[in-house]
């Protein structure tokens, strides 16, 4: 093979890999059994790629081909390994004729094969940190390295998680499966919290490096669309609305410098439109189909931001009333806290400081930073400068974020002696 | 497979049962066994005794040392087990949600260990 050809080859091999290695591995780990055995399979399949794809042509079907070669490359590995250890043989004779009865080209097989993947890398029997970390790795292929830096972790802390959480997927024997109807709901809640860490973590962290950060965010609304292609429950379309219409003020949340910019003092003109539009249209649809959630509720809060021309022409009582479902469906004290923050936009600052006063009260929030800069904001806005100064004091001694820090120490500087 | 259910419980709560509460509880272990006998998940299982029953050995250095007590203290003791067939572990998660002390205590769920015979 020339070297032209050979590049030429190896251009076309990662195309395929990257639209089709996904939904291959996830095929073949339910044809193999075995998660290390399928990463290998994927490997030497794509391997066998590069050197026939030249000289036999593309395959009709790529990811077909891709599967029926990396699972003959498993069984031929595991012949050889049979040599060495007994209880192969059996192994291999059990992947033969499992393989032969499904056709890998099937759509539907191949999409449950995705949904199967995400829920085992997600299974409530897995520690979470394990959740995150198998989920990025096996269902959006990112690397070890690239989520030991997004996490600020070390790739070697990292690869021992997704190690010990396949040894337990394995030996505890957690099934590939959909779950079914009856488990689905609680099921699905922890693979949408999942996604949504992701992507909080690229979205409100401000250290390391943030373009990778950027990136998690990205995939997570990646993920939210595949979830929502495959399985279109209404509160994967509530979570998939809330990160498109957060992600559309990421250009307006910052300064040049790297200042944080609150909602208020956002200039709206650089939101995305076009993700405000999508999440809209999805807000929508999951509120009509009156089996919503609080992803639903939250991305409906954002929905209302996102059609306000102005901060001051913000709908406050639309946006309190959703905070009043809100705050029945899921009672936290975060959710409390913003739901103080809004009726404190509707019915002056007074009545929000009660509220805030009251969520304090009860232990809850006392360590929590912005509920001591939200109950300094309202202070400031009463004139009530001393109270106001020691509750910014306080939020800056829990902050831990350079920006908002940097933003506290400004509305410090910013109140009247 | 086999999985190994250890069914943890305040011995404390239990003891601060009424006789009529006490009947109903063991009264659902026994519909439990009995439902799960039927379905083809039991294998063996056991009540064990109060923990002060409990004596604790260790062997160091070929010496034998006998301790009263548990391993270690701790709110929720071992009260019984249950070794059950399941296919997958959420067959097994399923079975042991239905332990009658799953709502009172915990119940850990651990896969057995197959040796392969040489």
């Amino acid at each position: 093979m020339s070297a032209d050809a050979a590049d030429q080859a190896r251009a076309m091999v990662d195309t395929i890999y990257r639209s089709e290695s996904r939904r291959v591995l996830a095929t073949l780990i339910r044809l193999l059994g075995d998660f290390d055995l399928a990463e290998e399979a994927l490997h030497d399949a794509v391997t066998a790629a590069v050197e026939r794809w030249p000289e036999e042509g593309m395959p009709a079907n790529p990811r077909a081909w891709l599967v029926s070669t990396g699972r003959f490359k498993a069984i031929d590995a595991l012949r050889r390994r049979a040599r060495f250890d007994a209880a192969v043989p059996e192994l291999a004779a059990r992947i033969e004729p499992e393989a032969q009865e499904t056709t890998p080209d099937d759509d539907d097989a191949v999409a449950d094969d995705r949904l199967r993947l995400i829920f085992t890398c997600c299974h409530p029997a897995l520690p979470p940190d394990a959740q995150l970390a198998l989920t990025l790795r096996e269902v959006c292929g990112l690397t070890t390295e690239a989520i030991a830096h997004a996490f600020l972790s070390t790739p070697s802390t990292v690869a021992q998680r997704i190690v010990r959480a396949k040894a337990k997927i394995r030996d505890a024997r957690i099934p590939y499966q959909v779950p079914s109807k009856a488990d689905l709901p609680e099921r699905l809640d922890v693979v949408l919290h999942v996604v949504y860490l992701v992507f909080n973590e690229g979205y409100s962290a401000s250290s390391g490096d943030s373009l990778v950060r950027a990136d998690l965010s990205n995939e997570a609304i990646r993920l939210g669309r595949l979830l929502l292609e495959l399985l279109a429950e209404p509160e994967v379309m509530g979570l998939l609305a809330l990160m498109l219409l957060h992600e559309a003020r990421r250009a307006a949340r910052t300064t040049a410098a790297g200042e944080m910019i609150l909602l208020d003092e956002q200039d709206r003109s650089r939101w995305n439109r076009e993700q405000i539009a999508e999440g809209q249209v999805l807000v929508e649809k999951a509120l009509g189909s009156r089996r919503f959630g609080p992803y639903t509720l939250q991305a409906a809060i954002a929905a209302v931001h996102g059609e306000a021309p102005t901060a001051a022409a913000t709908d406050w009582h639309q946006i309190v009333g959703l905070y009043d479902v809100l705050v029945r469906a899921d009672p936290s004290p975060v959710v409390a806290l913003n739901r103080a923050a809004a009726i404190a936009m509707r019915d002056g600052p007074l009545a929000g400081l009660t509220l805030i006063d009251a969520i304090l009260a009860t232990g809850d929030l006392t360590e929590y930073h912005l509920a001591h800069s939200a109950r300094a904001d309202l202070c400031r806005r009463l004139g009530r400068i001393a109270d106001a100064r020691a509750a910014y004091q306080r939020a800056l001694d829990l902050a831990r974020q350079e920006p908002e820090r940097r933003f506290l120490h400004r509305r410090l500087g910013e109140l009247p002696d | 497979m086999k999985y190994l259910c250890l069914i943890y419980d305040e011995e404390k709560k239990l003891g601060a049962m009424s006789k009529n509460e006490s009947d109903a509880f063991m009264g659902e272990y026994f519909a439990f066994t009995e439902g799960i006998r039927k379905t083809g998940h039991f294998l063996g299982g056991e009540a064990l005794q109060p923990v002060q029953t409990a004596t604790t050995i260790r062997v160091r250095n070929g010496k034998l040392s006998t301790t009263d007590g548990p391993f270690a203290e701790t709110k929720e003791q071992l009260g019984g087990f249950y070794l059950i067939d399941a296919k997958d572990l959420n067959d097994a998660l399923q079975v042991a949600s239905k332990i009658p002390s799953a709502r009172l205590g915990s119940v850990e769920v651990r896969p057995i260990q197959e040796f392969s015979q040489p």
